[in-house]
């Protein structure tokens, strides 16, 4: 059986998120064939220069996820501060203002469980550095769903506890460095 | 094999549960919520699920159907009450010092506060125009779909340890005396001066079936759309634009928009940063 074409990428990063996304994000090309939802936990009050930094940097269009946005490949988004972002079954971006999940709004886990339920088997799930354990729970929820799911190395992720946590959860998940990681991202959605 | 046959996944599963529970609802209980962002709707019924340690969302279904007296927790689950006084002081600061000045050239004002939850948002309004000097003159209108919520936002209790946040709201929001000139603490809560509601109206309406509500000069319904579908909340600022007084104000959530509104031509926009339209005339 030949494994199904991933339709999108969920990213969730906490302490240490901004370096390693810079350490991603640049890497990828401007034809990248996939949508990037990305969950950064960072103080509310300066989550909104998230998208103005990495567009600066990124071949990429990024930009702040707005609420019932449809998505586009090559396109990154970025959840507001504030506000969980989550995936509707016809690909539409959701913003909701919930309780908060794992002390986090935006929560990594409500954006991988929504959107393994709306992508299926085509989405791929990258949990990276972090000092808590959101993520976990949504990593096995993309590999339930028949997701390809990846790690950051915890042995040399900035902070560990939470791709720890993720290998818990999730222990077919392939680990791999910081540094290989464009590599791999760059191998999805070529037929 | 037989295409009916075929497995599905559990979610899909879930999926037709869900549609089967909210149409349930809706036939027995005449609350809508079936036009409602089904993502976030579905974490929640999970929760419920969880919550009342049921095998399923067939047998939440069965359980509700049988038993009304379950309906107001379930709609606890249903109906986020995320809020908080002066929440996006920003919001409250142009409401200050850009439509309060309109405003004050009314002799009597009509304000409605839509999906007022446990009354964070009246409260802050009720002392913005205290502040400003337009209290007296200012009939609130109040309402939600949630009975629990009206009846937290009519006795406007607040546990203590939320205050020091909207404390600091307030301030950012150009506040001109200080929070705790209007409350008592006791018991580790905070309670809200029965003066600031003298002129509230609080009730229950639901901006999914029900009417207008006449001739407002401000309408203030924040955070509650982003929970519908396009169609819905197409309803729901059709509804706020036949609400609307000439010239009057509609202020929405910091992430909401009319842009794709099918009413949006009826609006122009007042404060953009902060979503405060103006209707425009007809
Ligand atoms: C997240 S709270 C928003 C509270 C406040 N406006 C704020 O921005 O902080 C959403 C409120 O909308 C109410 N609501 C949900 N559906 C509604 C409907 N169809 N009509 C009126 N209110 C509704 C909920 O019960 C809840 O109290």
């Amino acid at each position: 059986m030949t494994p199904d074409p991933a339709r999108a990428l969920v990213i969730g990063a906490s302490a240490g998120g901004v370096q390693a996304l810079l350490a991603i994000l640049p890497e990828l090309p401007a034809d990248f064939p996939l949508p990037v939802l990305i969950v950064l936990h960072v103080p509310a009050d300066r989550s909104n220069v998230l998208a103005p930094l990495f567009a600066s940097k990124c071949a990429l269009t990024v930009k702040e996820a707005e609420d019932k946005e449809p998505t586009q490949p090559g396109v990154v988004y970025f959840a507001p501060s504030d506000y969980h972002l989550l995936v509707e079954a016809d690909g539409a971006l959701a913003l909701s203002s919930d309780e908060l999940v794992n002390y986090s709004r935006p929560s990594i886990d409500v954006l991988f469980e929504s959107a393994a339920d709306a992508y299926g088997a085509g989405l791929v799930g990258l949990v990276l550095t972090g000092a808590n354990e959101d993520g976990a729970a949504g990593l096995k929820a993309v590999a339930a769903a028949g997701g390809l799911t990846f790690v950051e190395d915890p042995a040399s992720a900035y902070a560990r506890p939470m791709p720890e946590a993720a290998l818990r959860a999730c222990p077919a998940a392939q680990v791999m460095s910081l540094a290989r990681i464009p590599e791999v991202l760059k191998g999805l959605g070529q037929a | 094999m037989d295409a009916a046959l075929s497995p599905v996944a559990p979610h899909e599963v879930e999926d037709i549960e869900i549609q089967l529970l909210l149409e349930a609802l809706f036939q027995r209980y005449h609350y809508d919520f079936r036009h409602y962002a089904r993502a976030s709707i579905k974490r929640r019924l999970l929760q419920a699920r969880t919550h009342f340690g049921l095998p399923s969302l067939t047998a939440l279904q069965e359980r509700v159907l049988h038993d009304p007296e379950m309906l107001p927790q379930l709609l606890g689950f249903l109906t986020v009450q995320v809020s908080e006084m002066f929440r996006d002081p920003a919001y409250f600061r142009a409401l200050r010092e850009q439509v309060l000045p309109h405003l004050r050239t009314y002799p009597s004002l009509k304000v409605w506060i839509a999906g007022c939850s446990a009354g964070e948002e009246v409260y802050s309004l009720a002392i913005l125009f205290r502040e400003e000097g337009l209290f007296d003159r200012t009939m609130f209108y109040a309402t939600d779909i949630n009975p629990d919520a009206l009846r937290a936002a009519e006795a406007g209790v607040y546990s203590l340890d939320r205050i020091r946040k909207f404390t600091e709201n307030h301030q950012k929001s150009g506040g001109r005396t200080s929070l705790s000139d209007y409350y008592t603490a006791d018991y580790g809560r905070a309670v809200f001066d029965k003066s600031l509601r003298a002129n509230v109206v609080f009730s229950d309406h639901s901006l999914v079936s029900d009417a207008v509500f006449g001739e407002m000069q401000l309408i203030s319904c924040r955070n509650v759309m982003i929970y519908f579908d396009r169609p819905l909340q197409d309803r729901a600022v059709g509804l706020f634009k036949d609400s609307l007084a000439r010239n009057g104000f509609l202020g929405i959530g910091s992430k909401e928009s009319l842009r794709f509104s099918r009413h949006a031509g009826a609006f122009a926009d007042f404060v953009p940063e902060e979503k405060i339209y103006r209707r425009r005339e007809p």
